[in-house]
């Protein structure tokens, strides 16, 4: 799309995309913060089924899952030093393991989601409809929509690193044009933060 | 370097790109460009929705089936309404006018996220093909009413899906549109243009675009779960699985009330600009201009309960609802009597953009005031879902919006195509389309305290007379419409060369050529202490 002496014109403005991104998360979070308000309505409405319906989750997935994200955070936030520091390699490094962490994560869902399909618990389904209260159908309804719509936002972020890895090794992200590379661990910041509340939200308040 | 010379020696409608042709706008990252990629889009629809209007104005034309069954009646609505919220007066004002001018004003030589801001377009295009889809394939075309209500937006066998995807496509366009702006107004104002400085018009797109920013996700998020409750039945707002649908209804509103704002404050804007250049005198009220712009921004969050008084809600947060209510109208009043403090004493010069604000004072004041009758409790629960309604909403939105879009185009036209349009038939449209305007919608004020309801494709005979003057008016508008199109249309073709500045504007872009070059300014503009967007002296 440079087909304007305009484009080329433009300047870099570190400061704008930071902002923009910053706006941006804004948005994410009223997105989330949406669906949290439908949680807590209905966690109001219902509190004893939201109780019996998380006894359902597996924490210990769940406790894996937080660390490695927490982890993940540190790498990329890592990165971003490494980066004002010139070193390319180590800075590569950290984005690969951010990025393993992340396809990890998504491992393990995929694991608990599996197990809860092989229960017989999905949205809509047989089991759930004939063998569970309202209360408990809002629970898991709410929790594949909020972890799989959490799900794609760390694919997002996944293919956010994937491409900021890409220019610094193609070097048209350094030390001196790092604003990409600080978008991208702000968004996965974002993406872990949203989890942090998700965790104890679904799995250890009973 | 050598483009960058090229680049001012064209002006953007002549410019030779990369690509020719269509693909050079339709891939274009210039803001001028997008700004009028916006604008025949939104006229395209535009147009299309005024069909459907006139569809469902001559079914009422006669109580009993006039031309249409109640089922095609219903999808008509629907659809009229989808196209002209979410395509039509939402994007609006920003999109177009926003998009050429506001770089422009503020001394940019585009905004701040130039592919991002075609991206928005793209998105835009992309919603409108997936709603058409809906409409045209299918199952039946959707039949819900714009606002998609629970839980009759997942039982309907209308084919719903595509449509509420291109609703959340179309969020996520404005949503980007917003970003960029703010972006742009932080980072990219001119030296010396500080933000007590600002125009109006970019004062009102940046508290439209905080809006846009933190209220369109609510409803994105909303739309997603009613998405997901017709293909997997998720149960949240389903009441046969424990859900409440009353919920919808306010996570529907927490956007779709601050909506109506996004619609209007730019509209604002512009009739703030226009009303100071032909009074030829500095705004009166400046800085309560601007207040009462970031008050409504804010307090229109806090609003969004008035439209469910009859859904079931505590009695308590009914009283704060209708409060906070009251206190919205008192910024939007604040603007008339500066609008009207404007004109006093000024040397007033009458032309086709003045008529139009005019104009667009009258109906914005009628709407407003019929807006503190559904605002109260009382007199609510009497005209709810009535025409009491719908007059209400087209007075504010149509009246609003519309006739400030009008005047904008009317007012900035010479600077876009650098041609004028012929002032007479410009004129004459404009009488024609306010008298068909108030002939069209001043009745169902009548018929909806009468009790007629809205959304329906029949009424009693006793409704009849004010029906006739009612559709009646829908053609006489219809023709004003088309004559303001002809003549903008042949006009920007043959109208005769504009000069740079043909109404004493003082804003930046009457400091510009007629039509801007590509990159707006030669040299970027340095706006000196004394000077400032009002500078009559």
């Amino acid at each position: 799309m440079e087909q304007n002496a305009h484009t080329e014109h433009t300047h870099y403005d570190a400061e704008a995309s930071k902002i923009g991104m910053w706006l941006f998360i804004f948005t994410e979070l009223l997105l989330f913060g949406g669906l949290f308000i439908v949680y807590s309505v209905y966690r109001f409405m219902n509190p004893e089924a939201f109780h019996l319906a998380a006894h359902e989750l597996n924490r210990t997935i769940g406790a894996i899952n937080t660390i490695l994200l927490l982890v993940s955070s540190m790498t990329i936030a890592m990165s971003t030093s490494t980066l004002q520091l010139k070193k390319k390699g180590a800075t590569i490094g950290l984005l690969t393991v951010t990025i393993i962490i992340g396809i990890v994560f998504l491992v393990n869902k995929y694991f608990e989601w599996g197990v809860k399909f092989e229960h017989g618990i999905w949205p809509g389904s047989e089991h759930l409809l004939k063998d569970f209260s309202q209360g408990e159908i809002l629970f898991f309804g709410l929790y594949f929509v909020m972890t799989g719509l959490h799900a794609l936002h760390i694919i997002i972020g996944l293919v956010f690193i994937l491409f900021a890895l890409v220019r610094i090794q193609k070097g048209t992200i350094n030390e001196n044009r790092a604003a990409l590379l600080e978008n991208a661990g702000l968004y996965w910041h974002l993406v872990d933060l949203i989890w942090i509340f998700l965790f104890p939200l679904f799995y250890l308040i009973t | 370097m050598q483009n960058v010379h090229a680049a001012n020696e064209a002006n953007y409608l002549t410019y030779q790109g990369k690509y020719k042709g269509l693909l050079g706008w339709i891939l274009s990252t210039d803001h001028k460009r997008i700004g009028l990629l916006y604008l025949y889009s939104i006229m395209t629809m535009f147009s299309i929705g005024v069909l459907l209007g006139l569809a469902m104005k001559f079914e009422l034309l006669a109580p009993g089936k006039t031309i249409m069954e109640a089922k095609t009646y219903n999808a008509t609505f629907t659809v009229h309404g989808v196209i002209m919220i979410f395509m039509v007066v939402i994007p609006g004002l920003p999109a177009v006018f926003g998009n050429f001018l506001m770089p422009i004003m503020i001394g940019a030589k585009d905004v701040a996220f130039p592919k991002l801001n075609l991206l928005s377009w793209w998105l835009y295009v992309l919603g409108v093909v997936l709603v058409l889809t809906a409409i045209l394939f299918g199952n039946g075309t959707p039949d819900t009413g714009w606002t998609f209500y629970a839980p009759y937006s997942f039982k309907t066998g209308a084919n719903l899906l595509p449509a509420v995807f291109g609703a959340f496509i179309l969020g996520f366009s404005s949503i980007l549109t917003g970003l960029n702006f703010l972006v742009t107004i932080h980072r990219l104002r001119c030296p010396g243009l500080t933000w007590s400085k600002l125009p109006l018009f970019v004062w009102t797109l940046y508290g439209t675009a905080w809006i846009q920013l933190l209220a369109t996700p609510v409803v994105g998020i909303t739309l997603v779960l009613i998405a997901l409750e017709r293909v997997f039945g998720v149960g949240v707002f389903d009441p046969a699985l424990g859900g409440d649908p009353i919920l919808y209804q306010h996570l529907f509103w927490i956007y779709s009330h601050p909506a109506v704002y996004i619609m209007i404050l730019p509209a604002m804007g512009a009739i703030s600009e226009i009303i100071p250049t032909f009074s030829q005198k500095q705004i009166f009220g400046y800085v309560a201009l601007i207040a009462s712009t970031m008050a409504i921004a804010f307090v229109g969050y806090l609003v969004w309960g008035h439209h469910m008084f009859t859904a079931g809600m505590s009695g308590t947060a009914q009283y704060f609802f209708s409060l906070l209510t009251y206190i919205v109208a008192i910024p939007s009043a604040i603007k008339v009597f500066n609008w009207i403090a404007t004109l006093y004493k000024g040397s007033i010069n009458v032309q086709t953009p003045l008529y139009w604000a005019a104009s667009f004072i009258f109906v914005f004041l009628i709407g407003g005031l019929s807006g503190l009758v559904l605002g109260s409790l009382a007199t609510d629960v009497h005209v709810h879902d009535t025409a009491f309604v719908v007059a209400h909403f087209h007075y504010i939105v149509f009246g609003g919006t519309g006739f400030a879009f009008f005047a904008a185009i009317h007012y900035w036209f010479p600077k876009i195509y650098g041609r004028m349009y012929d002032k007479t038939w410009a004129n004459t449209g404009w009488l024609i389309f306010f008298i068909g305007f108030l002939a069209l919608y001043t009745p169902m004020f009548y018929l909806g305290i009468m009790g007629m309801p809205r959304r329906y494709y029949d009424y009693m005979a006793e409704f009849h007379s004010g029906n006739i003057l009612s559709t009646f008016g829908s053609w006489v508008l219809a023709t004003g419409f088309i004559i303001i199109l002809i003549n903008l249309i042949r006009s920007a073709r043959k109208g005769p060369k504009a000069e740079m500045n043909p109404w004493h504007g003082k804003t930046l872009e009457w400091t510009v050529s007629s039509p801007p070059s590509l990159e707006n300014f030669d040299e970027i503009p340095v706006i000196a202490e004394d000077d400032g967007p009002y500078n009559y002296k």
